[in-house]
């Protein structure tokens, strides 16, 4: 018998190797800001416990190196992570010396390595099975709700970022809200400007150049840069315009950050309505118009519905992209995740810092599924089939 | 009734349409054919104010096209666009209700309307209603175009090469469903093509264009028998393969019922030399005798070039 590579398991191959024998699985620390000792796997777990870990995760390597059938590798992804998700919290407990509430236990690079090389595994399996948007979307919630019984069960709760988290419960969630509030807000916002701007634009062929370069301009600057820019007239507005400064409108704060997402996101949305107005099929307008369709009928029955693919990818690309840019708010006090991030920075905290990076990177994650999912059951139900 | 007078389209310099009169006579079928670029196309969308000419007058059973709204125009007029133009984003039974939801009709007397429709087209309403265009066939989509554009009932139909798409024989079939309907609800249909054999055979007239002018408007055996100027008699030539058809053809495979004036011409003459006398003499018809010497019915000039046209 031959054995057979696999390409990709090659590569996940060589860092498990790595990380499993070379790189420190968990980082124990006196407290929350000295540096850290590594502890590799054998070391971090409990002797049988350890052994369990090295085993599966040996095995669910080579499973990952030879050309084997995908439900094995799947089979292999999902079990590699459950008991890398499950041990991690174990070696939190194991590494804590009893009573001792000053400790730090964190994951270290190895178990990011793992963590890495496994869902790379997984995300090859779940293209090569070319699921459906819905079950992807499915397989999302799945992953959810075993992280979030996870976070429940308190199984993690020895991890060093439950206890920055266990310190700030009611802030993590404040600004939790704060984050989704401004990323939603600030993308509703450049939907309800940006989709009748890009409509005005296709019709009206001289302001769609100038509009689009404006809005190409206020891309290329830097965010700290447009923050500098607003404050001035925001304040400004707070002081001259009554009520402004009732709803909040300050030089810093919410209200730059939001105008500041808001103008971020304008470009992507008025360009993707223009390109999915203007690829609309010339012969669909015509038959609209022949058929006796007003230009508001055409508009909102043939052209808007056509484009609509289109004009989502462009609300996937603003989504994605202010999950990220919201963290930057905090640096004016607009709040967000990024409070966490710059407070763990300014501590060399690196579990807070992760507290605030980790969530952050799971909204974008989750928002690109969701709406790829979205975008591909709306493109295959309006596929274009003119002759 | 359609009354096309002195209509000119000029984009820029370049005149389209030049200057173009013509009657279309109600529950007939003008065909137009020319080459391509010739302004067909033009012509028909000026009817229905897809293009508004540059000088000219259409009138609409007297009406000049101008005094409704063009979108309300446009609904009661039936268009079967150039290609077939569906909208790929409804359902096969949602791009044929069109019209009739625009109009406002009720919802029972919209699928009634779009089950008739589809009946007539062979399509099965249950399997092909839900589909989308493209998951039809090219001469499903064509048929599902001119079931839309039938769908309001509309008096006047403009049809822009409807059958370009299509496999001879198919074509054909179409065709034949085309005089059917148009038969049986008294439409009045213009229909550009750029197949003289199509407009022979579907054509009470038959419109010449050639750059913009309307060189020839006339019944198709005296387009045939009297082509106007070079360029129709070109076009004319291009489809002479099925006159040479006529010569393996004998007159009595031909005969309609009726007598005619004159000397009759024995059965088993061939179809062409009977074509030949008919429009050398300048007669409609003529008497056929068969080989016994007894008039056995009559030939004309109408069944000849038609059967030129579509050999059976
Ligand atoms: N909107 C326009 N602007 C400028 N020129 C135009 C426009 N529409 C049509 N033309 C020109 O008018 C001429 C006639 O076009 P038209 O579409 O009427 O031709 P046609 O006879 O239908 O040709 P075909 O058989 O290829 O469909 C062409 O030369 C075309 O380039
Ligand atoms: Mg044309």
């Amino acid at each position: 018998m031959t054995l057979r590579f696999d390409k990709l398991g090659v590569v996940i191959a060589v860092i498990v190797a790595y990380a499993a024998f070379f790189a420190s699985f968990a980082t124990f620390r006196a407290n929350r800001i000295v540096p850290g000792q590594a502890r590799p796997i054998l070391e971090a777990l409990p002797p049988t416990l350890g052994m369990l870990l090295l085993t599966i995760v040996i095995v669910c390597g080579i499973v990952a190196l030879l050309k084997t059938p995908l439900i094995l590798r799947l089979a292999a992804s999902v079990a590699a992570l459950v008991a890398l998700t499950i041990l991690i919290g174990v070696a939190g407990g194991f590494l804590t010396p009893a009573g001792n509430t000053f400790a730090r236990i964190a994951p270290a690079s190895g178990f990011w390595l793992l963590i890495f090389a496994f869902t790379l595994l997984l995300a090859d399996v779940l293209t090569r099975l070319n699921l459906s948007p819905w079950s992807r979307v499915g397989v999302l919630v799945l992953a959810a709700l075993a992280i979030a019984a996870l976070l429940v069960s308190g199984s993690w709760d020895s991890l060093s970022i439950l206890k920055e988290y266990a310190s700030r419960a009611d802030s993590f969630w404040a600004e939790a809200s704060k984050h989704v509030t401004l990323a939603l807000g600030s993308l509703a916002g450049a939907m309800i400007v940006g989709i009748p701007l890009g409509i005005l634009c296709h019709r009206v062929e001289k302001l769609r150049a100038a509009v689009l370069n404006v809005l190409n301009i206020i891309q290329t600057i830097p965010s700290i840069a447009l923050f500098g820019l607003l404050i001035a007239p925001l304040g400004w507005v707070s002081v001259h315009v009554p009520g402004a400064a009732a709803i909040g409108v300050r030089g810093i704060g919410t209200a730059p950050a939001f105008v500041a997402l808001f103008l971020y996101s304008l470009l992507p949305v008025v360009a993707n309505t223009v390109v999915g107005l203007a690829g609309v099929p010339r012969a669909a307008n015509d038959a609209a118009r022949g058929m006796g369709m007003t230009d508001r009928q055409r508009l909102f029955d043939v052209e808007f519905p056509l484009a609509f693919p289109v004009i989502l990818t462009g609300i996937r690309i603003v989504l994605v992209q202010n999950i990220g840019l919201a963290t930057i708010a905090a640096l004016i006090g607009g709040g967000g995740f990024g409070v966490f991030v710059f407070q763990g920075v300014g501590q060399t905290a690196m579990d807070l810092v992760l507290l605030g990076a980790l969530p952050t990177v799971a909204l974008a994650f989750a928002a690109a599924i969701i709406l790829d999912a979205v975008i591909e059951m709306t493109a295959t139900m309006r596929r274009v089939g003119t002759a | 009734m359609i009354e096309i007078e002195g209509i000119t389209k000029r984009y820029d310099e370049t005149t389209v349409v030049d200057n173009v009169s013509m009657v279309i006579e109600p529950r007939t079928i003008a065909t137009i054919v020319g080459t391509s670029g010739s302004g067909k196309t033009t012509l028909l969308r000026m009817i229905n104010r897809l293009v508004e000419p540059t000088s000219g007058v259409i009138k609409l059973d007297g009406a000049d096209n101008r005094s409704l709204p063009g979108y309300q125009l446009r609904r009661s007029i039936g268009y079967a666009i150039q290609g077939h133009g569906l909208f790929p984003h409804r359902t096969v039974a949602q791009n044929i209700a069109t019209v009739p939801l625009l109009l406002g009709w009720d919802r029972d007397r919209i699928k009634a309307r779009v089950d008739e429709l589809m009946t007539l087209y062979q399509l099965d309403p249950q399997a092909y209603g839900p589909r989308y265009p493209h998951e039809l066939s090219g001469g499903q989509q064509q048929r599902v175009g001119v079931a839309r554009a039938l769908a309001a009932e509309p008096n006047v139909l403009l049809m822009d090469e409807p059958f370009g798409a299509l496999d001879p024989i198919i074509r054909t079939k179409a065709q034949e469903d085309l005089l059917a309907i148009q038969k049986r609800f008294g439409t009045t249909i213009i229909l550009v093509t750029h197949d003289m054999e199509e407009a022979v055979h579907l054509g009470d007239k038959i419109a010449v264009m050639d750059a913009g002018k309307l060189v020839q408007y006339a019944k198709p055996a005296e387009i045939l028998a009297r082509p106007a100027s070079g360029f129709v008699e070109t076009l004319v030539g291009a489809s002479e393969r099925p006159f040479r058809l006529l010569s393996l053809g004998h007159v009595r495979d031909a005969v309609e019922p009726g007598g005619a004036e004159g000397e009759a011409i024995p059965g088993d003459a061939t179809q062409r030399d009977a074509l030949a006398e008919l429009l050398w003499s300048g007669r409609p018809a003529l008497p056929v005798k068969g080989a016994d010497g007894r008039l056995i019915g009559r030939v004309t000039v109408e069944g000849l070039v038609k059967r030129a046209a579509r050999p059976q």
